[in-house]
């Protein structure tokens, strides 16, 4: 290891001299430059690019529209419905109408200013409501309503059992647009290969996805788009459909002057065209029992897909899974509405609808709680799902260990929180300032789910000198998922870390293991090698077993030894070679396929996750009285993650998940209006700086999950899908005042 | 307006002359374009966001703000310019490797850098002063945390006695 106290990251070497190459980076001979040409309006259609002037320009090399498109122009990951260029129609701002390649990236950018359009200006639509009125143009091609997606929940009776009810709460939440503000902007460098293959070295997060974009825009063949992934500044879901498009525009480019084109986007039109995280309208009507039981929910959702699908249904389908939080309960009616609008479009964000809802229930828990005569510990142990218990979707909870007992205690342990809580000052104010704690407790699916088709591939390969070659199918975001594989595969043979290599593939060089999405890098790729490494071990014990005299179920991998314990056996290099001279490669392929899942689209009933990771956050604030501002004092997490890899980055996930939540919670909004990105730079749009943040403390639980193969399960969203319901119960607790709208704001007149 | 004995620029420790072209522009745009340094990075282009933090006469700044023309005859450090002949790390390379402060790495070596300037002039800087001292580097993936144990870690290993 390269390192101290177990922090292990391949990479960090590179990272830290400077060296590591991100797609921006890179500069090849004859590399020509693209950028794109966006549309000034909102909404339109008739659109007519001009593009004469642009191409006479000096050093232009091509000018391209969504006419030059040789294969599809629009693709999704959902619905084919996001132009690669615009065609005919405008749906909103981040609309590219032309791509301009040139021998300089100045060439490109002074020619782009030539482009002209035309096109017959529309009233946009700009709020889901107005999208699913009655009269509403409809936005989506070819489809009958602005409806991109309605998602349902049956269970029981919930107005019967809410009529029952001693308390009904009736509350209104509302969350914002946020940005994923990944350091480094989408930047695409594609090379015309001589035998025909078109390759893409990338700044995105799915490499096969992106190879779909790519090879539907070019009208070619998977297997003739081959994607290299340099490594990723940065992604938090939001470097899938745009980042692909980008990809897609260099390839088609690329094709067009045949030779390398690169294409680097700006801040701004990054901020501009990207996807964002949905903002939701939330209205909640919980029901609870006199003894504090959350007895039934009816609950509606609506929230703004923007211009297009990316996947609205998926990120809605977790909203609805997780939309009573942690808790069991028996009667629950839930729509959830998504709408096409003019605005820029929402997909992936890390957390992935779940902050969304959580940001309602987890209030909702302490407003109850607070009407009963409870505290919000007591409201939360009367309710929360235990071992054996059925989730809202009937799923029955006993595969692993049911944990938020454990997480919720050791919050409570390490904040003081009953002593802080019982100290929070509740709208009145010494010294000017209010204190106040909150937490907030969750569930969460790890991996798809229902979602999707959910299996990871792995390859081991093993050289003469016994040093391996280690390859999975998820993808580096930047989280160290290629380090967790590494100390995986080194753990089951039991061979140093020196030893290993991870060969960063191709999508040409291993089958489609899925998007390192939804918690699963860790639990899938991590998983895979491990399935892929005891196939490797049981081939070798074969082979071996007659070699060493022993049954090959005695043949055990340890210590850099393979042989039976206290008997005979080689040293590792000394089994690799004589696999060799067996003339049986030390090979092997595997598979790790999640359990089955099942769910019912008309109930929203059955087992929607395999497994489930368990959390609880809790923060502290400070609120001046004069100002109304909010002054974060701590935030601590504590997380059933299964089991913790890599300790260090397990918590740097885990910091890092809190503070943007932070974000969500206090800083950033987007500011769209009239279906303009308001603030299209980090001037702007405020991301939490290292002095808007305390020192923030982890606590890692293990209860190793029997379902996963490395009895690991996850962390990237957990960690961001608490915060903001337990900085405005912090707030609360605090001020007194209730915040049901996203981003926080206090307004001082009301603190008197 | 300056003369053209002027028109040179020191990076890491190397004398540049610049034609009448390269004296204007950026400095990010000179480092990244026409050295090929290409550890500092663009990731706003507005000096919001730190990741283009070079040295300059041992000063942070935001490359991609910094002209050119107010950079002649000044001495640049950059990412590359801290990794001794050998490939030896700087200790705050070795502390962010250590701490777990680095996941992306986009805005690693502008945080490097401005943690540079700070124990260029401090020795034992609070968490609270490393925290303003890389305010102006933002980092989306870290919560920060790890990155003011490391520059916390690399205080104690350049200054020992301090
Ligand atoms: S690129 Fe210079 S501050 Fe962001
Ligand atoms: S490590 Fe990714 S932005 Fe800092």
């Amino acid at each position: 290891m390269n390192t101290t106290d177990g922090v292990f990251r391949y990479d960090a070497r590179a990272k830290a001299t400077g060296r590591a190459t991100y797609a921006a980076d890179i500069k090849l001979t004859g590399m020509a430059h693209a950028v794109p040409v966006y549309t000034r309006f909102v909404r339109a259609r008739g659109l007519r690019v001009e593009v004469e002037a642009a191409k006479a320009a000096p050093g232009v090399l091509a000018v391209l529209v969504a006419a030059d498109v040789s294969g599809q122009v629009r693709y999704g990951q959902i619905e084919p419905d996001y132009p690669v260029l615009a065609q005919d129609l405008i749906n909103f701002e981040g609309e590219v109408i032309a791509l301009v390649v040139a021998r300089t990236r100045a060439q490109a950018l002074a020619a782009a200013a030539l482009v002209v359009e035309e096109a017959e200006e529309l009233p946009p639509l700009l709020d889901p409501e107005s999208a699913l009125a009655p009269a509403a143009p409809l936005l989506r091609l070819g489809k009958k309503d602005n409806i991109v997606n309605h998602g349902k929940m049956r269970r029981g009776d919930a107005e019967k059992a809410l009529a029952g009810c001693e308390l009904v709460l009736d509350e209104r939440f509302s969350t914002q647009f946020i940005e994923h503000a990944y350091m480094e902007p989408e930047a695409a460098v594609a090379i015309p290969r001589p035998d025909g293959v078109m390759e893409i070295h990338g700044s995105m997060q799915h490499p096969f996805s992106t190879r779909r974009f790519v090879a539907a825009a070019l009208g070619s063949l998977l297997a003739g788009v081959e994607v290299f992934n340099p490594p990723m500044g940065g992604g938090f879901g939001g470097k899938d459909d745009t980042a692909a498009l980008v990809c897609a525009r260099a390839a088609l480019a690329a094709r067009a002057v045949r030779r390398p084109v690169k294409l680097v986007y700006d801040r701004e039109w990054s901020m501009r065209e990207s996807y964002k995280r949905h903002p939701y309208k939330l209205h909640y009507r919980a029901g609870f029992g006199a003894d504090g039981r959350f007895r039934a929910a009816s609950i509606d959702m609506l929230c703004d897909s923007g211009a297009y699908t990316s996947v609205t249904p998926w990120v809605n389908w977790r909203s609805l899974v997780q939309c009573c939080g942690p808790y069991s309960v028996a009667d629950v009616r839930t729509d959830v509405y998504a709408a096409a609008t003019n605005n820029v479009f929402t997909g992936a964000m890390r957390g992935f609808g779940s902050p969304q809802v959580n940001f309602a229930v987890e209030q909702l828990m302490d407003m109850a709680a607070e009407r009963l005569g409870l505290s919000p510990l007591e409201i939360r142990r009367i309710n929360m799902l235990t071992q054996d218990g059925e989730t809202i979707t009937g799923q029955k909870l006993d595969g692993h260990v049911v944990s938020l007992g454990q997480v919720l205690d050791a919050i409570v342990r390490a904040t003081d929180f009953e002593r802080k809580f019982a100290a929070s000052s509740r709208g009145a104010a010494r010294d000017g300032t209010l204190y106040g704690i909150g937490l907030a407790l969750s569930y969460r699916g790890a991996s798809l789910g229902a979602e999707g088709a959910d299996f990871c591939s792995s390859i081991v390969n093993c050289q003469a000198d016994g040093s391996v070659i280690l390859d999975a199918a998820i993808h580096e975001n930047g989280q160290g998922a290629e380090s967790v594989q590494m100390l995986v595969l080194a753990e089951e043979l039991g061979i140093p870390l020196e030893l290993i290599r991870r060969q960063r593939s191709s999508t040409s060089m291993i089958p489609d293991g899925g998007t390192t999405v939804a918690t699963r890098g860790t639990i899938m790729g991590g998983g895979a090698v491990a399935v892929a490494a005891r196939e490797l071990k049981s081939l070798m014990a074969r082979t071996l077993a007659p070699k060493l005299g022993v049954e090959s179920d005695r043949v055990v991998f340890r210590s850099g030894r393979v042989g039976v314990e206290g008997g005979p056996g080689l040293s590792w290099e000394e089994a690799v070679a004589a696999m060799f001279a067996e003339r049986i490669y030390p090979y092997a392929f595997g598979t790790f396929r999640a359990p089955k899942v099942s769910w019912d689209e008309e109930t929203g009933q059955g087992d929607a996750y395999f497994t489930y990771v368990y959390s609880c956050q809790a923060a502290e604030v400070e609120v001046d009285a004069a100002t109304g501002a909010v002054r974060l004092l701590a935030m601590t997490a504590a997380h059933d993650v299964g089991r913790a890899i890599n300790r260090a980055l397990t918590m740097g996930q885990a910091y890092g998940g809190m503070v943007q939540a932070a974000g969500m919670a206090l800083f950033e909004d987007l500011a769209v209006k009239d279906g303009r990105v308001g603030n299209r730079n980090l001037d702007r749009y405020k991301i939490p700086r290292a002095r808007d943040v305390p020192d923030l403390r982890c606590i890692l639980v293990e209860n190793a999950d029997p379902s996963s193969p490395t009895g690991a399960k996850g962390i990237g969203e957990p960690a961001i899908e608490l915060m903001a319901p337990a900085i405005a119960n912090a707030v609360y607790n605090a001020t007194g005042l209730r915040c049901r709208d996203l981003p926080i704001r206090i307004d001082p007149k009301e603190l008197s | 307006m300056s003369g053209d004995d002027e028109r040179f620029i020191m990076v890491n420790g190397i004398r540049r002359e610049l034609t009448g072209a390269q004296a204007e522009g950026s400095l990010l745009e000179y480092l990244r374009e026409e050295l090929d340094l290409t550890g500092a990075k663009n990731g706003c282009g507005v000096g919001a966001c730190g990741a283009c933090t070079v040295l300059v006469d041992g000063q942070a700044r935001r490359a991609c703000i910094t002209k050119m023309s107010s950079a002649l005859g000044k001495e640049i450090v950059t990412i590359e310019g801290l990794e001794g002949p050998g490939g030896e790390l700087h200790p705050l390379q070795q502390a962010f490797i250590e701490s777990g402060a680095i996941q992306c790495g986009f805005c690693t070596p502008g945080m490097i850098m401005s943690s540079l300037a700070l124990l260029g002039k401090e020795k034992r800087p609070s968490r609270e002063r490393i925290r303003q001292a890389i305010s102006g580097n933002l980092c989306r993936c870290t919560g920060y945390q790890q990155i003011v144990d490391a520059v916390e870690l690399a205080a104690r290993r350049m200054y020992p006695e301090a």
